[in-house]
């Protein structure tokens, strides 16, 4: 057999996603958990996951992202992040904020929590209960004071989309009133819940254009005090996202009941069989569980991907978005504008375009954990 | 921006560790690491609220028969390179 050999070589990775747990005070209609949701609640316990932590730290991982769902919903949240830290991993906290509970921050950083991403998902409350299901800014704001209080390094995370795009600037003050360090402006990308909800979602592209501008500009007159990042919707760049910086080359996904994955969405993809941490030892599934190997490197690439200059830029984009568009998830990602199919981001470009200003009134599929 | 008579001292948000897969320095700050060389990771272990000089000073003794003039030309312009990054604390927290 003469398989490259040479691509199936696992590479080392860099960061793992523990999400805690689907469990979730709000109901973002872009969630990045799987639309059936109702399928997966039976979450890993304490010891389990104290175990991933130091077997992460083993494989070569420096750094661990505790997401969810939301991961304040567990008790066990403090011993978590001193596992981690014990293991010497850089600890990143990614929160809505709620449910607070007093000094609940304070022994978390007491554990040995490293940063804060805090998620806002508006800052006019209408706008808020219609992309989240509620308005949660206030217990939000109390957070960020408690992390200013604590001298805890935070994070500003939002997404952006039709209905909040329009107050980029709203967010860049926000930022620079709560004294966050870094301000995460990424807009929605359409996989799962968001892509079910496009069509609402999606802004124009002026929308999109006057957006960047005032991010381009807060970044050069805050430079040295707040990093600002702008991510671009991959239905606007033309060439496909470097998703996960290349499949099962950089992260690992572990979900709340143990299934390892290379991105949060890998699980719509019906072909590929995931195994659990429950089973396996983290370097097993890294190294050599045939989901992690399916599209790790080059040699699964498809026409024109396999010979493109810039394969090793992005990867051959994203494989859900092949799955979620295309019904293949081998086939070439249709962000990119030198695909055969692009013209269905294309057109949903011509509808955001069609539909006019963005107005937070559409009706959305709201994210919920009893199912669809 | 850095002179040699500022005050450095690394952000809250970065860790300085070494990397056990490549027995490199490492600095982590969230979602970022970066990998230093040698001397980098000599600056970064330096940036304690001392001056930009006081490194110079304190590499100048370390790296015996190195002239003072390239190493003050790389301190300065890593540290400049940190400070872009927003990898070290800002003014108000420098005593």
């Amino acid at each position: 057999m003469t398989t490259a050999v040479a691509s199936l070589v696992a590479p080392r990775p860099y960061t793992l996603v523990a999400e805690l747990s689907y469990r979730c005070p709000l109901s973002c209609a872009y969630c990045s958990n799987p639309v059936d949701l109702e399928r997966r609640r039976d979450e890993l316990g304490t010891a389990d996951w104290k175990r991933v932590l130091a077997e992460a730290a083993a494989l070569g991982i420096l750094q661990v992202n505790l997401t969810g769902g939301e991961p304040l919903v567990r008790d066990d949240l403090e011993e978590l992040v001193a596992a981690a830290r014990a293991s010497e991993l850089y600890v990143n906290l990614i929160t809505s904020g709620i449910p607070t509970d007093g000094d609940r921050l304070g022994r978390l950083v007491a554990a040995g929590l490293d940063s804060l991403q805090l998620s806002v998902q508006d800052v006019d409350p209408a706008g808020a209960a219609w992309i989240a299901g509620r308005d949660g800014l206030e217990a939000k704001l109390e957070m960020a004071e408690a992390a200013r209080a604590l001298r805890l390094p935070l994070t500003l995370n939002v997404v952006l989309h039709r209905g909040n795009i329009a107050r980029t600037a709203d967010f860049v003050a926000l930022a620079e009133r709560i004294g966050a360090e870094r301000l995460e402006l990424a807009n929605t990308q359409y996989l799962g819940w968001a892509l079910l909800n496009r069509d609402a979602l999606l802004p124009s592209r002026a929308e999109l254009a006057s957006a960047r501008a005032v991010a381009d500009a807060a970044r050069e007159r805050l430079r040295g005090r707040i990093e600002i990042l702008f991510v671009r919707p991959d239905y606007y760049s033309d060439r496909p996202r470097a998703c996960m910086d290349g499949w099962a080359r950089r992260y690992v996904v572990v979900t709340p009941d143990g299934t390892a994955l290379p991105c949060h969405q890998a699980a719509s993809i019906p072909s590929l069989a995931f195994e659990n941490v429950r089973d396996r030892s983290l370097a097993a599934l890294w190294t050599d569980s045939p989901a992690f190997r399916a599209f790790r490197g080059e040699a699964w690439m498809p026409e024109p991907c396999r010979t493109c200059d810039e394969r090793d830029v992005d990867f051959g984009g994203c494989r859900c978005q092949a799955m979620a568009l295309l019904g293949d998830a081998a086939a070439p990602d249709p962000a990119c504008a030198l695909t055969p199919r692009h013209d269905l981001v294309l057109a949903a470009r011509v509808r955001a375009d069609a539909s006019g200003d963005g107005t937070a009134t559409a009706p959305l599929r709201l994210r919920r954990l009893s199912g669809r | 921006m850095i002179e040699l008579d500022t005050r450095v001292r690394l952000a809250r948000k970065v860790r300085l560790r070494r990397d056990p897969r490549s027995s490199k320095m490492m600095l982590l700050y969230p979602e970022r690491g970066l990998e230093l060389s040698d001397t980098a990771a000599d600056v970064a272990a330096l940036c304690d609220g001392r001056t930009a000089a006081a490194i110079v000073d304190e590499l100048a003794a370390r790296y015996a028969g190195v002239a003072r003039e390239p190493i003050e030309r790389d301190v300065l312009s890593f540290l400049r390179t940190l400070a872009e990054r927003g990898l070290l604390a800002g003014g108000e927290e420098t005593p």
